[in-house]
């Protein structure tokens, strides 16, 4: 028999062993799939591989691509340090992006439209995080359900606009006029897609890092989550330290829109977003809620999903394989962390 | 305006306002269910995904019509038995466990179902069920072609919810259930396993939301789209709050829904064109929030939702 017991310490290099043994356990898993597909395991994998991180203008994809998942895991992993348990990242990222659309749309010089573009995305996103979380201070509604089904209005919302205001006239698809290109992000490096937002997502993990660890909202935020009626008895406004973090977690989720809409696309369509709001929840729980984490999960989901296409086309695996990695990986992770608290212990024979 | 509402309350009305409300119904129970036993299961949307696939295939391959929901029930219960393994064996985060599972069994259903049917431009559709005339009761004026005229699964859903009271307040597993829901460590006391019955009452919602998901590939659509549950199962969950944790209201708020949802699809249908339709579509998600907001205040979810069990801590 074999029992759980409670750990008293946490070894230092756990923190980035779980992580790659989840990795690695899901991809083992995953790989009955492909075997299933009728593909070689060692092959789509190293096509996956190859096609994502295998040269430098492969690793400039994956960069971009993981750039709004950076965000939308920031977004997450904020949220939920303060227990505030933010699902709506998805509609908080469409939100940013018609936002950012809409004002981007505008002529005005290049420097300063991206700077309205990123401000009025973020806006756009914390006024939608506001949403759950006011009905949960004022009218204790549970903010997983409401913010889950506040995904599905600001989604209708946005096909309302670009099926009906913002439709382009010329050709009748469902697509927003696109941002004047002086609004355009600038690519850094000639001849890749690698745009200025994925500089600044880089950029912002490392400060979300600092706010958390080293600053007086971030304890706040910390105590919050880990105890609110200690954090309540401590002379912390609970209230005011939930309402503070949806609008941080909803600013930075509406900036994944920002950097698709500025940097990617342009313009806003439906599929402006294949559940990077989603994949955020996948990504900071790999990073186990730590902001400098975010960027390497976000990173490998990044790869798993361009990697992903490209295998998809070499063996015919169906490119769907990410999505299975993606929900996996959330599971295995967690019951890797489950090794912080507890630690297996043999028990003899029959107790 | 009159023309409108006579094109809304026309004869058929009741009738798709229990056709919309019979997964919802099965759902809510089902999430029902697995809360009153103190886990809340967030991978409802995802297990009804993957259940409506499987059933949907199985009948496609098999041709058999009850095959199809006897494998959704099957593989609604199998997701729910992974639910509990996490959250009541192992004691996880009920919420992130049940974002995973989401995640993992529609992932599962997009990659099986392109692996079985391939990329086509037309979805492959089934023969599904066909409505089953009760003999008599469905000759009844109004009430008769709107509840006794139904598919088989919707008699199934209205005769789920005096069952599930039944099962829930009148037998001793529902006790049982009610008691690992509200004091596990009372429970517990008392030589119930609370980690059996929670495994139990998850498994069964499972297989109930597994239902819900046959529902809508062979009854309702006829066909496996990747939006075909588009958030039902989220809101089968508000329901369950709107619902207080109780069978009966819990299908009242999922008849309550269906109306609003029955009513949205008549507007878009009727005269008010200028109304772009996304505006009906997210009526009944705004419904649903409002609701809540009315409802969560004087709500009294069990105690021991959310919170795991280990038999050694005290």
């Amino acid at each position: 028999m074999f029992r759980l017991e409670a750990r008293t310490s946490t070894p230092a290099w756990f923190n980035l062993a779980l992580p790659l043994i989840a990795i690695a356990v899901t991809l083992v898993l995953c790989s009955g799939l492909i075997a299933m597909a009728g593909a070689g395991v060692i092959e789509a994998y190293g096509v996956m591989l190859s096609a994502s991180l295998g040269d430098s203008y492969a690793i400039t994809e994956t960069l971009v691509r993981a750039a709004p998942m950076i965000f939308t895991g920031l977004a997450v992993a904020i949220a939920f340090r303060a227990k505030f348990w933010n699902i709506g990242a998805e509609g908080q990222l469409l939100a940013g992006a018609v936002a950012s659309c809409a004002v981007g749309a505008i002529p005005m010089p290049g420097t300063l439209a991206m700077l309205l573009m990123a401000l009025a995305g973020a806006a756009a996103g914390a006024i939608v995080a506001l949403v759950p979380v006011m009905l949960r201070v004022k009218f204790k509604v549970d903010d997983v359900v409401s913010s889950l089904l506040l995904n599905s209005v600001i989604y209708y919302a946005l096909m309302a606009l670009i099926e009906g205001p913002w439709k382009d006239s010329f050709s009748g698809y469902p697509i927003s006029p696109p941002i004047e290109d002086s609004a355009n992000f600038p690519v850094l490096i000639e001849g890749t897609r690698l745009h200025l937002g994925v500089i600044v997502a880089l950029i912002v993990a490392p400060l979300c890092w600092f706010l958390i660890a080293r600053t007086t909202l971030g304890f706040r935020i910390r105590v919050t989550g880990e105890n609110a009626e200690a954090a309540r008895y401590g002379g912390i406004n609970v209230q005011r330290v939930l309402i503070s973090t949806a609008l941080l977690s909803g600013a930075l989720a509406g900036l994944a829109g920002v950097g698709e809409v500025g940097g990617v696309h342009f313009q806003v369509m439906s599929d402006i977003s294949p559940g990077y709001g989603y994949s955020g929840i996948v990504v900071a729980m790999l990073a186990r809620l730590n902001p400098l984490g975010v960027v390497p999960a976000a990173i490998f989901l990044a790869a798993v999903m361009t990697g992903a296409e490209a295998m998809s086309r070499a063996t015919g695996v169906p490119a769907f394989l990410s999505d299975v990695i993606q929900g996996t990986a959330l599971l295995a992770m967690l019951v890797a962390l489950l090794f912080t608290a507890y630690r297996v212990r043999r028990v003899g024979a029959t107790t | 305006m009159s023309a409108v509402f006579e094109q809304i309350f026309q004869v058929g009305f009741l009738a798709a306002i229990i056709r919309i409300a019979t997964p919802l119904a099965f759902a809510t129970l089902g999430e029902m269910f697995s809360e009153r036993a103190g886990v809340l299961n967030l991978g409802i949307e995802g297990i009804m995904l993957l259940s409506a696939m499987a059933g949907f295939t199985a009948a496609s391959l098999s041709g058999s019509l009850w095959l199809g929901v006897l494998v959704a029930v099957l593989v609604g219960a199998l997701m729910g038995a992974l639910h509990a393994l996490f959250t009541v064996a192992l004691g996880l985060s009920q919420h992130v466990c049940g974002i995973g599972v989401t995640l993992f069994s529609s992932g599962l259903a997009y990659f099986l179902y392109r692996l079985i049917f391939g990329q086509q431009s037309v979805p492959p559709s089934i023969d599904g069920f066909k409505p089953a005339p009760i003999p008599l009761f469905s000759d009844i004026p109004i009430l008769g072609p709107a509840v006794f005229n139904q598919f088989t699964l919707v008699y199934l859903a209205i005769i789920a919810i005096p069952l599930a009271a039944f099962v829930l307040y009148r037998t001793p597993w529902g006790l049982s259930v009610r008691m690992v829901g509200e004091n596990p460590r009372a429970a517990d006391s008392a030589g119930v396993s609370v980690i059996a019955t929670r495994f139990q009452a998850v498994i069964l919602g499972g297989a109930l939301m597994g239902l819900a998901g046959a529902f809508l590939t062979m009854a309702q659509f006829n066909a496996f789209t990747f939006g075909v549950v588009s958030g039902r199962g989220w809101v089968a969950i508000a329901l369950v709050v709107f619902g207080r944790w109780d069978p009966w209201r819990s299908a009242g708020a999922a008849l309550l829904f269906a109306f609003v949802d029955a009513l949205q699809l008549r507007m878009q249908a009727s005269g008010l064109g200028h109304i772009p339709y996304e505006a009906f579509l997210m009526l009944p998600f705004i419904f649903t929030i409002v609701a809540m907001a009315f409802m969560s205040r004087n709500a009294v979810a069990p105690s021991a939702l959310l919170k795991p069990f280990r038999r050694e801590e005290r």
